[in-house]
C-alpha cells in the first residue's frame, strides 16, 4: 500500500533545505558592462569578459554589492569585513569560460534568519528559517538543445548557445536546515520564499519574477523516522519555479520518499527535476561522485571590504518589514483578506499607498489599480504601474468625488492619459469630457425629453417612479452621456413634483 | 613522494572532458607531479607571518558604476567560435548531462 501524504508524516519527519537565486535588477552585468536585459537578440548582450576570452579582465558591478549587502541586513545576516570571489569550475557550455565566477568559504552575508507565519490547526504559528549564507555569482548563458524529440539534452545532436544572460548579477540565498516543521514542511517552505520575494521587491533590488526566471527555488528535502534524531538522505528539486510549486514540490518528495522507505530502498542523493503538470520529480544527475568543483580564489578579482560606516548607512535605508507594512496598510484602509493578497500579488501596494497620499480615497484608489488600470495593463501586457502614476490616478478620483466627472468618463480620461493624450486635465480639455452639471442646461434637456414623451411624463406624475428611467436615459443620450445621471433623475423628479416622494420611499 | 596518481589525473580529464591513452595518463601523472613538486617549493619558504593571498597587489574594493556600454556585435561575438547557427554558438551534444 502506497503512503498518501498524511501517513508519510505520521511516520516521517521531513527536513528542509531551500536555496533560492535571484537575478538582481542591475543595468549592466556583474563584471562587465554589457546590458541585462531581457529578451534581446541572440549574443547582442556580450563582450570578451562575459564570453571569456583570453586576457579578458572581469571588473565587479558595484551596484551588485551593495544590492546583496541590502539583501543580507534585510535577512538579519552579519556582513563579513572581508570577502572574496571564487572560481567554481566545471565543463559546460552554458559557461565559455569554463568556470562560474561565485563564491566559496567567504561569502558576503552569513549567519541571518526570516521568521515566517503560517496557518496551523491550533491557529497562526511562527518558525525561524536561519540563513546559513547570501553569496554573489553571476548567472549562465541559456541553451537550446536540437533534435531529439523532448528538446532536452538527452538525445539532442548538438546545442545553440546565446550568452546574454550569461554573466547578469545573481544572488544565492540558502538556508539552513529547516528542522521541526513536521506536517506543515510545504507550509513552512512556501511562506518563506513568499515573504523573501516581498522582501526582494521592498528593497527594489530585483524583478523577482519566477514565472520569467528572475528567481529561482531548489528545495532540498530529506526524511527520518520520527523520534529517530537523524537525518536521512536529501533530494534536491530544482526547476520550481512559482510559490506555488514549492509547497507541491515538497509533497510530492515527501511522498516518493516515504515510499521508497517503506519498500526498504535507499535514497540516492541526487539532483531532482520538478514536473509542474504532476507535482512530481524526476530524477536528474547522481551527485554521489558528479560533484567537484574545484574552487579556488579568483585572482582576476580583488577582495570585497566594506567598510562599517558604509553597511550602516544601507541598514539605515531599509525600508518597513513587508509582513509589517502589509500589516499596517490592511487595518488603515480596512482591506478584505482577499483584497489584500491580490494588490500583494499584482504589486500594487505602493501605487496604491501613493495614490492616497495624493489625497484619493482608499476604496476608490484600491479598485481603480486593481480594475480598470490592470485590466488595461493586462491587455498590453505590461505593468500597471508603467501606464499611469499615482498623482494622475489620485486626480481622477478627486474629480469623481467632486460630481466633476463621472466613472463612465472616468475611465476614458484613464484611457486618454494612458494611450499619451497628456495629464487628466489636458485629456478632459482634449475630449471634452467633463459632466453636464449646469443645472440650466440640463433643465433645457429634461423639458425636451418630457415634450417628447408626454405619456411618459404623465405616468410619473401619476407616481410611477420607475418609469422616469426612460426620461433620464433620453436626457444622457442627449447630453452625450457626459451627465451626470443621480443629478439627471433628481432635476426631473423634482420637476414633475415626485421627487420628496422617490425618496420617502 | 607522488602526490599525483593515475587515478587523480582520469578523474581529472573526466571533468575537463579530455579523453586519454594509458600511456598519456601514466605520463600526465609524473609530469603533473614534477609541476606540483616545483610549487610546493613556495611553502617552504613561506614562513608563517606571510599570510596566503589570491592577488599579488594588496587592494580591495576595486568596483565599476553601474553603466551599460556598448557590447559586441553577434558577428564579432561569433567570429571565433568553430561552429554557429541562428546568431548562437552550436557546440557538440552533451552526453552524460541532464
Amino acid at each position: 500500500m502506497a503512503l498518501n501524504y498524511d501517513e508519510a508524516v505520521a511516520k516521517y519527519e521531513p527536513t528542509l533545505g531551500l536555496e533560492v537565486h535571484v537575478e538582481l535588477n542591475t543595468k549592466s552585468k556583474m563584471f562587465c558592462s554589457c546590458s541585462t536585459e531581457f529578451g534581446g537578440e541572440p549574443n547582442t548582450q556580450t563582450c570578451p569578459v562575459c564570453l571569456g576570452l583570453p586576457g579578458a579582465l572581469p571588473v565587479v558591478n558595484g551596484k551588485a554589492i551593495e544590492s546583496t549587502i541590502l539583501i543580507g541586513l534585510a535577512l538579519n545576516c552579519s556582513i563579513a569585513p572581508f570577502s572574496r570571489f571564487a572560481r567554481k569550475n566545471y565543463f559546460y557550455p552554458d559557461m565559455p569560460k569554463n568556470f562560474q565566477t561565485s563564491q566559496y568559504d567567504e561569502p558576503i552575508c552569513v549567519n541571518g534568519y526570516l521568521d515566517v507565519e503560517i496557518e496551523t490547526e491550533e491557529g497562526p504559528k511562527q518558525f525561524r528559517v536561519e540563513i546559513e549564507r547570501v553569496h554573489m555569482e553571476e548567472d549562465t548563458g541559456k541553451s537550446l538543445h536540437v533534435g531529439g524529440a523532448t528538446g532536452r539534452i538527452h538525445g539532442a545532436e548538438y546545442s545553440l548557445l546565446d550568452y546574454n544572460r550569461a554573466g547578469i548579477p545573481l544572488v544565492e540565498i540558502v538556508t539552513k536546515i529547516v528542522g521541526g516543521t513536521g506536517k506543515y514542511a510545504p507550509q513552512v517552505a512556501r511562506a518563506y520564499v513568499t515573504e523573501l520575494r516581498d522582501i526582494l521587491r521592498s528593497l527594489g533590488v530585483s524583478d523577482v519574477k519566477m514565472e520569467q526566471g528572475s528567481m529561482r527555488c531548489d528545495v532540498n528535502l530529506s526524511l527520518a523516522p520520527i523520534g529517530s534524531g537523524s537525518l536521512g538522505t536529501r533530494s534536491e528539486t530544482k526547476n520550481v519555479n512559482s510559490l506555488r510549486s514549492v509547497e507541491r514540490a515538497v509533497i510530492g518528495e515527501v511522498i516518493r520518499q516515504s515510499n521508497r522507505l517503506e519498500a526498504g530502498e535507499r535514497i540516492v542523493q541526487e539532483t531532482r527535476h520538478f514536473l509542474e503538470e504532476s507535482g512530481q520529480t524526476r530524477p536528474g544527475r547522481s551527485k554521489e561522485q558528479a560533484e567537484d568543483y574545484r574552487y579556488f580564489p579568483e585572482p582576476d578579482l580583488v577582495p570585497v571590504v566594506p567598510e562599517s560606516a558604509w553597511i550602516e548607512e544601507l541598514r539605515a535605508t531599509l525600508p518597513e518589514r513587508p509582513s509589517v507594512r502589509r500589516a499596517r496598510l490592511k487595518s488603515e484602509w480596512s482591506v478584505p483578506d482577499k483584497e489584500m493578497t491580490s494588490l500583494v500579488n499584482a504589486g500594487l501596494l505602493d501605487a496604491v499607498e501613493e495614490t492616497i497620499a495624493f489625497g484619493a480615497e482608499p476604496t476608490r484608489a484600491r479598485s481603480w489599480w486593481l480594475g480598470e488600470i490592470s485590466r488595461l495593463a493586462n491587455e498590453r501586457e505590461v505593468d500597471p504601474t508603467s501606464l499611469i502614476t499615482p498623482s494622475q490616478v489620485a486626480e481622477v478620483i478627486s474629480l469623481i468625488q467632486s460630481g466633476e466627472l463621472t466613472d463612465k468618463l472616468a475611465r476614458q480620461v484613464v484611457e486618454g492619459v494612458i494611450a499619451g493624450e497628456g495629464t487628466p486635465s489636458e485629456v478632459i480639455a482634449k475630449r471634452g469630457l467633463k459632466v453636464v452639471s449646469d443645472d440650466g442646461a440640463l433643465m433645457l434637456a429634461i423639458e425636451a425629453a418630457i415634450a417628447a414623451q408626454p405619456e411618459t411624463a404623465e405616468r410619473i406624475r401619476g407616481g410611477n417612479i420607475p418609469a422616469a428611467g426612460a426620461l433620464i436615459g433620453a436626457v444622457m443620450k442627449a447630453t452625450g452621456g457626459q451627465a451626470d445621471a443621480a443629478k439627471v433623475r433628481e432635476l426631473l423628479l423634482k420637476h414633475l413634483g415626485q421627487f420628496e416622494k422617490a425618496t420617502g420611499e | 613522494m607522488s602526490a599525483i596518481s593515475r587515478d587523480d589525473v582520469a578523474h581529472l580529464a573526466k571533468l575537463a572532458r579530455i579523453s586519454m591513452s594509458d600511456a598519456e595518463l601514466d605520463h600526465l601523472a609524473q609530469e603533473m607531479d614534477l609541476i606540483l613538486g616545483a610549487v610546493a617549493r613556495v611553502q617552504e619558504v613561506a614562513a608563517s607571518d606571510v599570510p596566503p593571498t589570491s592577488h599579488p597587489i594588496p587592494v580591495n574594493n576595486v568596483v565599476r558604476q553601474d553603466v551599460v556600454r556598448p557590447s559586441l556585435t553577434p558577428q564579432e561575438a561569433l567570429s571565433g567560435a568553430p561552429a554557429q547557427s541562428e546568431d548562437r554558438f552550436k557546440v557538440p551534444q552533451i552526453l552524460g548531462e541532464e
